[in-house]
């Protein structure tokens, strides 16, 4: 009974990341696709977890921190480089 | 046209310090359980990473001032020395050996020379990324 409950829910997590992936794909301006991708990402950390309790383990647990990490970082990255044009500014104060 | 970074700044100021305890607790945890040298040191860079993208270099060089070529050469001795240690004690090369201590608050401790041929996996991991992103984030 779990364990179909388990799978149902990583039946939706799949359908929705199909969802995002189409929203990356056919997304108008470059922010959509940020924002997709961003979502692909934390989606990604709940397919983990179900997988992770799927398989009966605790080793993905570190995975789980590192995508939120990453994704973070990644999507500050791509939204500073729409912003100002530049990842990595020299000086800020100039 | 100025643009105000205050959000993403303060909220780099509290994450970095858990992605960097993150990075030490996944250094360590490296012999019993998934991680070691190498993602920790990708986490650190990336920490460090995230300072560079809410601040700037120059901040970033007042803050930390590492010179990242060195902390290359540092992992490097600090693995070949590692190696070159048990060379003293007439065992083969990178022969590594391990012994447990008492400590008075820690208690059992078991200590491992590889966790010093891990550390310069670290030192060098940390160092070839960030002189990377330094190089060609740089533009001048």
């Amino acid at each position: 009974m779990f364990h179909t409950a388990i799978l149902i829910a990583i039946l939706f997590i799949a359908l929705a990341m199909l969802g995002f992936i189409y929203r990356a794909i056919i997304g108008p301006t470059i922010p959509d696709r940020v924002i997709a991708l961003d979502a692909l990402g934390i989606n990604l950390v709940a397919l983990t977890a179900l997988i992770s309790i799927v398989l009966d383990t605790n080793a993905f647990l570190d995975v789980i921190l590192l995508i939120g990490i990453l994704a973070f970082i990644g999507t500050v990255a791509f939204s500073k480089f729409l912003e100002k044009g530049e990842v990595i500014e020299n000086d800020r104060d100039r | 046209m100025k643009t105000n970074d205050l959000i993403l700044q303060t909220t780099t100021k509290v994450v970095v310090f858990i992605i960097l305890l993150f990075a030490v607790y996944i250094f360590f945890a490296g012999h019993y359980t998934p991680g070691g040298g190498f993602v920790g040191g990708l986490l650190t860079s990336g920490a460090i990473v995230l300072l560079l993208l809410a601040f700037d270099l120059k901040t970033l060089q007042n803050f930390l001032p590492f010179n990242y070529i060195y902390m290359i050469a540092i992992g490097l001795l600090f693995s070949i020395g590692t190696g070159a240690g048990s060379l003293l004690f007439n065992v083969p090369f990178l022969t590594h050996a391990f012994t447990h201590i008492d400590l008075p608050i820690l208690g059992d401790l078991s200590l491992h020379t590889a966790t010093l041929f891990d550390l310069g996996v670290f030192l060098v991991v940390v160092g070839v990324t960030m002189t990377i992103i330094q190089t060609i984030g740089g533009d001048e």
